[in-house]
């Protein structure tokens, strides 16, 4: 019956998808296609946000619904890792500001998305941003802010990774509440977006490979 | 005969509320002694001017002109927001000579910083402050969560008051642990029995969380006295406040600080019919909180942050559903009893304009911030004054030359034919003092109508 797991989880039917999941374990089935059929899924949650048919609410029950089924798929699963990514986005919320909600959905669109997201959470130090580039050579950054101080330190980390010789081959995206393209000159990045599906339009632009 | 309170009409209440504004009165009750003839004629014209703003029944004589600041009074004059914080003359001299510099039409006290010390006394959680996990020159930042857990609807409907102060307030406060061991005040009801509820006062966690209220509560006075000075001393120099309290739309309310966004989004979809209950049940606790503190400050303007329902929060059915009744039910309740609603449309509410412009005409003010402003005059400015749109990063990056630019195309568009209060559009920390002047200064040459 494949495909049933994948209409309950991106209609979002909560009973329907557990349900599902834990009779198809009780009756042998791969846990690793039950995972794909999950993929599957929230790549059609995905596709609805971008279309405007889903919000945010959605989204984040979404992404609830997908944590219960990875928690039953997980003592089943032989070794997860194998999945192919599309690119590494560093993610975080920069120095002095402690707001996550933005951060959050945009870490979450890049992953439903195929790319594997570094989340480095909120109030991240500069150095936190630069030894992360260099430690998983990603390509991509991301930096949120909610406030007007974070205009200083976003503009801060963008120095710091050009001082350390990584601005070249990096693109950096901005975004949060106040963020406009006078402050993506202001702090020397490369784009800025307004909500998440244009975060994961810039990484699809600057990573490709689809 | 003077007519009761209770028998006026909303448009009297109103009547009566502007009234009050433009008598002030000194601590001791009676008439106010302004500094000067013209500080007098300033703060009522400032007062007469917003009041045909939001009445939309006449044009004012110009396009009146605030500035909503969250912390940049405190920074730019030299100081950390930690010292705004803790030392309350700073903080007040600060905000006055920022009000003294640009003259605004009004101004929102200097209360922004807040009581830091009673911060501390209270052992509150739910904010992080300057030398509390943010650093001394930043503003304090919320700490969002679960403080009401998704199985407590049921406590919270059936008793807010004994919910809040057995559960949730002890949560957010450290200092208020004793209050999960008192009893309901609504089983204090006859002789026999009576002194058990009286037992739990004499345990020592209860007792120690008194303590902690009494000190709090003395620096909570202490602290609004700096502030009374204050707002007595910009009054007489003819510059009115003209914020007259708070309250919240019942979605922000459980969206915000009690279930947190991501909790009242899984309540949504898991428990719809409790939320819509417990949404029914905070209206007429935030229309009683408006009102109240209307009554008690003699200011109409009651202010209501927006959050959780901007673009994309929601879509629109679930806009409709689970945001706006119960927010158009306070909106409603307010202006019964008398207020003027200010509602903050913070981020972008574009996709909503259409649905809450459906509100009795000339009652409310918007502070619109990044929503498409010529389609917010040509829906909800057809019956609300709107105020704002200038944006924090034009403040804090532009030349003054980009910001009178912008503000002429806002008088140009929005202040057509009234119905427009020039200010920002999102409170913020940091900008150029040139540019927020400037906001000011074009305005009152520019924005007058002929």
């Amino acid at each position: 019956m494949a495909g049933k797991l994948v209409k309950f989880l991106s209609d979002l039917q909560e009973p329907e998808a557990l349900d599902y999941v834990d009779k198809a374990l009780a009756k042998g089935d791969d846990a690793m296609k039950i995972l794909g059929e999950t993929q599957e899924a929230m790549a059609i949650v995905g596709k609805r946000f971008a279309s405007g048919e889903y919000f945010i609410p959605d989204l984040i029950f979404s992404g609830e619904l997908l944590k219960q089924i990875v928690q039953k798929l997980e003592p089943h699963l032989k070794k997860a890792g194998d999945v192919k990514k599309r690119g590494k986005v560093i993610v975080g919320t920069v120095a002095g500001d402690i707001h996550d909600i933005g951060k959050d959905l945009v870490v979450f669109m890049l992953d439903v998305n195929g790319f594997e997201v570094f989340d480095l959470g909120i109030d991240v130090p500069v150095q936190k941003f630069v030894d992360k580039v260099k430690e998983t050579n990603s390509t991509v950054v991301a930096l949120s802010g909610f406030l007007t101080l974070a205009f200083d330190t976003m503009k801060e980390t963008v120095d710091a990774l050009k001082k350390e010789g990584l601005r070249d081959k990096l693109k950096i995206m901005i975004g949060g509440g106040q963020i406009d393209d006078k402050v993506r000159t202001y702090t020397g990045a490369d784009a800025f977006g307004k909500d998440a599906m244009e975060a994961v339009k810039l990484a699809n632009s600057w990573i490709g490979g689809k | 005969m003077e007519k009761n309170w209770t028998e006026m009409n909303a448009d009297e209440k109103q009547e009566v509320q502007f009234q009050k504004l433009l008598n002030p009165k000194d601590p001791e009750g009676n008439p106010l002694k302004f500094q000067s003839a013209e500080a007098q004629s300033n703060y009522k014209g400032s007062i007469n001017r917003i009041k045909d703003a939001i009445q939309l029944k006449k044009i004012p004589d110009r396009v009146p002109v605030a500035i909503f600041p969250s912390m940049f009074p405190y920074i730019n004059a030299g100081m950390t927001v930690e010292e705004a914080m803790y030392d309350y003359d700073k903080c007040t001299s600060a905000f006055n000579k920022f009000i003294e510099g640009i003259k605004p039409d009004m101004n929102i006290a200097a209360s922004a910083p807040g009581p830091g010390k009673f911060y501390e006394t209270i052992d509150y959680k739910l904010y992080k402050w300057p030398g509390h996990g943010v650093a001394p020159e930043h503003s304090y930042q919320a700490v969002e969560g679960e403080y009401m857990k998704a199985e407590e609807y049921d406590l919270l409907l059936m008793d807010p008051s004994f919910y809040f102060r057995n559960f949730y307030l002890p949560r957010v406060m450290g200092a208020l642990q004793g209050f999960t061991m008192l009893p309901p005040f609504t089983g204090i009801l006859e002789m026999y029995g009576l002194a058990f509820n009286f037992i739990p006062y004499a345990l020592p966690p209860v007792q120690e969380t008194y303590k902690r209220l009494f000190e709090a509560g003395a620096e909570a006075l202490k602290w609004a006295m700096a502030m009374g000075a204050s707002d007595m001393y910009l009054k007489s120099q003819g510059f009115p406040n003209i914020l007259g309290g708070f309250t919240k739309a019942p979605f922000d309310v459980i969206g915000d600080t009690l279930r947190g966004t991501r909790g009242i989004m899984m309540d949504m979809y898991r428990q719809p019919d409790k939320l819509l209950k417990a949404l029914d049940a905070l209206v007429p606790i935030m229309i009683a909180m408006g009102v109240g503190a209307s009554q008690q400050t003699g200011n109409p303007l009651i202010f209501i942050p927006l959050h959780k329902a901007a673009d994309g929060f929601l879509s629109n059915e679930q806009f409709k559903k689970f945001y706006w009744p119960t927010f158009k039910q306070v909106l409603l309740g307010l202006i019964e009893g008398g207020c003027i609603p200010f509602p903050a449309l913070e981020g972008s509410w574009t996709s909503r304009l259409e649905i809450i412009q459906d509100i009795p005409k000339g009652k409310t003010l918007w502070m619109v911030d990044q929503s498409d402003i010529a389609k917010a005059k040509k829906t909800l400015g057809k019956n609300a004054c709107l105020a704002g749109n200038v944006p924090s990063s034009l403040l804090k990056l532009g030349t003054v030359q980009e910001v009178k630019d912008y503000c002429k195309k806002l008088i140009d568009t929005v202040g057509k034919g009234g119905g427009y209060i020039m200010s920002n559009g999102a409170f913020f920390d940091e900008a150029k003092p040139e540019n927020v002047k400037a906001m000011v200064d074009f305005t009152k040459e520019y924005g007058v109508y002929k």
